[in-house]
């Protein structure tokens, strides 16, 4: 047996994204955006997005040029970043955006991935993140019904992978990649390195390729991806 | 405040420091003191600042600061991170605050029509470290007070908050308001009184300084 080949272009790999669809990007700040995949995302020019990302990256990074493209209708996020340009948006009503606490918005993505409707949790009780979700009480204590998060697409970026699509993470990099490599109907990881089957090690892969639709080689990584220096 | 604030931090503590001041607290530790520092983008046991030329690009803490590990440190996914903090393990975070109340709720993530970037891990830390204490100026640049009787803007938490280490004092919340047990250099009491914006319970006995 042999496990199938999904390494593909990159130009292939977008043609998966349509108008109004959600997509999710992992990252934090820098590492771990896909950057060269939100590239091909504003060159293939799908609009009407809901995006799923912690942050909005900074000013000529990263979401940044999708936010600035038009393409974005709604973001779902956690922190836009003190000096972001979807700050602006959001003040004039160009782009819908829906807060969560940094943690539920991962185990709402989680859940997603994990096949379950949803969490039940107490963050934000009392708190206008609480405001207008449904409470249930278990064992005397009230919680908030935080339903599953799924994207059409999610976009990752990981450190290597194996043809198959199994993925291995570097630092900081991880933070929401493995848990959107869950949680969408389409897939698409580029990677600083695609090794030959057997190239990554079993005990080293975080996300199993089976979550993988398309792996896409990174060339040499442009300025997007290095140190910042503010 | 902020070499006061970090003799908060015990041996042995898994501490969360917020963006902004909290973070300079970690300067004023020894280089062995035993402590594991968590940050919500996935490490425990952050190690010191790195500048551009030292740095990984893919190393930052959550504040995005080039920063290294030490040995032992781990990293995770997200929903670890957070399952961290929810749970209990963090001993104690350091925050910002815009407005604390005398019992104890917190308002740092938004200022209606003014700032709004987002609660980020704000809400989790709050209200889920077995210990939150605040780092802040006592007034905001207008000079109104921080610390006062109810809060007016958006809560990030209810009743959470411990202890406030301001530039003119350290004060605790109780359960009868907040109570002034240490004193800047400098300050009198009276200025405290004057700069906070509901009643602070004053000692019997003098008020160490720091």
């Amino acid at each position: 047996m042999k496990l199938p080949d999904k390494s593909c272009v990159m130009l292939d790999a977008r043609a998966k994204i349509k108008d109004g669809n959600t997509v999710m990007i992992g990252g934090f700040g820098v590492p771990g955006t896909p950057m060269a995949l939100i590239h091909a995302l504003v060159a293939h020019g799908a609009r009407n997005l809901t995006l799923v990302k912690n942050d909005a990256n900074e000013p000529g990074m990263g979401v940044d040029h999708l936010l600035r493209s038009g393409q974005v209708a709604r973001l779902i996020t956690t922190h836009l970043g003190l000096k972001s340009h979807a700050i602006g948006l959001m003040n004039a009503g160009a782009i819908e955006v829906e807060f969560n606490p940094q943690g539920i918005l991962a185990e709402r993505i989680r859940a997603g991935g994990a096949g379950l409707g949803g969490i039940l949790s107490d963050v934000g009780i009392g708190t206008e993140l609480g405001d207008g979700k449904a409470v249930v009480d278990v064992a005397g204590k009230s919680y908030l019904v935080e339903a599953a998060l799924r994207a059409d697409v999610a976009l990752i970026h990981a450190d290597r992978a194996d043809t198959f699509g199994n993925l291995a993470y570097v630092a900081t990099a991880r933070n929401f990649n493995p848990l959107m490599a869950m949680a969408a109907d389409c897939v698409i990881a580029e990677v600083e390195q695609i090794l030959p089957l057997g190239g990554l090690a079993p005990n080293d892969i975080l996300t199993a390729g089976v979550f993988v639709d398309h792996v896409t080689e990174l060339g040499a990584l442009s300025e997007e991806y290095a140190v910042v220096r503010r | 405040m902020v070499a006061r604030a970090a003799r908060e931090i015990t041996a042995g503590m898994i501490v969360n420091l917020g963006i902004g001041l909290p973070t300079k607290v970690v300067n004023h530790l020894p280089a062995d003191f035993p402590v594991c520092l968590h940050t919500e983008n996935s490490l425990t046991g952050i190690g010191p600042t790195l500048t551009p030329e030292q740095a990984d690009r893919n190393l930052i803490d959550a504040g995005g600061a080039y920063v290294s590990t030490v040995a032992g440190s781990a990293f995770f996914d997200s929903a670890t991170s957070f399952a961290i903090v929810r749970s209990g393990r963090l001993d104690l975070t350091m925050l910002g605050a815009f407005e604390v109340s005398a019992g104890g709720d917190l308002a740092n993530w938004k200022i209606p029509g003014k700032f709004s970037p987002g609660v980020g891990g704000g809400i989790e830390l709050a209200q889920k470290a077995r210990r939150v204490v605040v780092l802040t100026t006592h007034t905001d640049r207008e000079g109104n007070p921080k610390l006062i009787q109810a809060c007016t803007l958006p809560l990030t938490a209810r009743a959470c908050v411990s202890r406030i280490f301001t530039d003119m004092a350290v004060v605790d919340v109780t359960a009868h308001g907040f109570a002034l047990v240490e004193i800047a250099d400098g300050i009198s009491v009276q200025e405290v009184v004057e700069a906070t914006g509901a009643p602070l319970i004053l000692p019997d006995t003098p008020l160490p300084s720091f």
